[in-house]
């Protein structure tokens, strides 16, 4: 399959361009030289060294534009009229927020560091979750999870019914109208089109290279590796700097790592939140509860079998 | 009726399987349908006391909770049948043919939940596919549930 990537696959096409990157000095694509099939790959966002600068939101722009959605107009009328159209073709330059034609932006935040007022920029995408409510609750199949931890949404598959932005966290998957799949179905009565957020340049790492953000930033803001390797890091920075951590355990854990000098409580008071615009508080793992509850359906079936053994107990007691 | 009959009929397990099942398949489908999102478009989750449908949290902790009573219900009736009641009952037709639909439900079912946890890649072409034979087993199931209860046919019948 070509999304995921396999060890034979990678060590063929990725290695010499890994190689090359490494001796270009692109920080971080040694680490993917190093990358195991099946092992998650974390980022390290160090947003201290972040000044907003905007390059990686443009080598984003720059590297998925030829994802990015081609609607067809006029959008086919839908029943009942509820279901709103979301359209942003007409506004694909906004980029002060995620939307289908901008995977990732920048977050701005002024804050008080030892008296002193300080602006703090944040780049902002999808967190590749651990356990991505986004794939496991996608009721169609469109969103999928890499071995290496990158959930994307197959334009070709996604019918746009918005679940995975309602189950996400954040509000990350934003909608386009008049694309994709159900335009070919029922388009006046089902779906809406089709949803798009940050892929992590999953053929890009595929093929050994770093995603285009990483390697576009001036300031060495991120850093890419396996997930456990990452984690250490970013605790040892975080202890070093005094700092704090946020994406380890947010939504039982995610896949993008922000190490801040402020402590995120302040910075989520700080910047501006809304729709395609993620806050930065504190997530409990939304997939936990029913997760727990699945240990009990381990149970049932001797939870019947107690209750027919009773019934045969009562019945040979009455019945000598 | 005669002894035998009196204690099985009258066994609290049995008037809590008879009360219990309908309502909880019911539910299990009502949820199950809610994994997609189609109740808050067509105004389900409008109706008073059913604003929970539009949480997909939420029917997926419900149908978690269904598929757990329906695999005691199962368990209980297979064991109750295998040790009290086999030489007097026999499965019927329609009895087999919901017990097979039931079964692919329950073992779909409980791929969908392995498939939850974290850690677990199943390809997207094998998620499509157990969707739809999930889907598909659960509209068999429904309308074959739906022409045995216009018809009256039983799950069992006398030997």
């Amino acid at each position: 399959m070509e999304e995921e990537i396999s060890r034979r696959s990678f060590l063929k096409g990725g290695v010499a361009t890994a190689a090359g990157l490494v001796a270009a000095g692109i920080p971080g694509a040694e680490a993917l030289a190093d990358v195991e099939e099946k092992k998650q790959l974390a980022t390290l966002l160090d947003i201290r060294k972040c000044i907003g600068c905007g390059a990686c939101v443009d080598a984003c722009s720059e590297a998925n534009s030829d994802k990015y959605p081609n609607p067809q107009k006029p959008f086919p009328k839908m029943y009942p009229s509820r279901a709103k159209i979301s359209d942003w073709s007409d506004k694909q330059e906004v980029s002060e927020r995620l939307t289908p034609y901008n995977w990732l932006f920048i977050q701005h935040a002024t804050v008080d560091i030892n008296g002193e007022e300080t602006e703090i920029t944040i780049p902002r995408r999808c967190m590749h979750c651990v356990n991505p409510p986004c794939v496991k609750l996608c009721p169609w199949g469109a969103a999928k999870q890499l071995t290496n931890g990158i959930s994307r949404i197959d334009p070709d598959i996604c019918l746009g019914g918005s679940k995975c932005n309602k189950v996400c966290p954040w509000d990350i998957p934003q909608r386009q109208t008049g694309v994709g799949l159900y335009l070919k179905i029922l388009p006046n009565f089902a779906g809406n089109g089709v949803m798009f957020k940050c892929d992590r340049c999953y053929e890009r790492v595929a093929a050994g290279k770093l995603p285009a953000c990483i390697e576009a930033c001036p300031e060495d803001v991120q850093t890419i590796g396996p997930r456990d390797e990452i984690i250490q890091k970013a605790e040892t920075l975080a202890k070093k700097i005094n700092g704090y951590i946020y994406g380890a355990t947010e939504n039982g854990g995610t896949n993008t790592i922000y190490v801040s000098p402020v402590p995120f409580g302040e910075l989520n008071q700080a910047i501006e939140k809304g729709k395609g615009k993620p806050h930065l508080d504190r997530v409990e793992d939304t997939m936990a509860d029913a997760n727990n509850l699945a240990a009990a359906m381990v149970i049932a079936p001797l939870a019947g079998l107690a209750a027919a053994a009773g019934k045969l107990y009562n019945y040979t007691k009455k019945n000598g | 009726m005669n002894r035998f009959d009196r204690t099985y009929t009258t066994a609290m397990s049995d008037r809590i399987v008879r009360y219990v099942y309908p309502v909880n398949i019911f539910f299990l489908a009502l949820t199950g349908f809610g994994q997609m999102p189609i109740y808050k478009r067509y105004y389900m989750s409008d109706i008073p006391g059913f604003g929970w449908l539009a949480n997909f949290f939420t029917t997926r902790y419900v149908h978690y909770l269904g598929a757990v009573l329906l695999l005691t219900l199962i368990s209980h009736l297979i064991f109750d049948y295998f040790a009290l009641q086999r030489k007097r009952i026999k499965v019927t037709h329609t009895g087999y043919l919901r017990g097979v639909l039931l079964a692919g439900i329950v073992l779909t079912g409980i791929l969908f939940v392995i498939k939850n946890f974290p850690g677990f890649f199943f390809s997207s072409e094998f998620i499509i596919t157990l969707n739809l034979c999930h889907l598909g087993l659960v509209m068999a199931f429904l309308l074959v549930s739906l022409y045995c209860l216009i018809f009256r046919k039983k799950w069992t019948s006398a030997r």
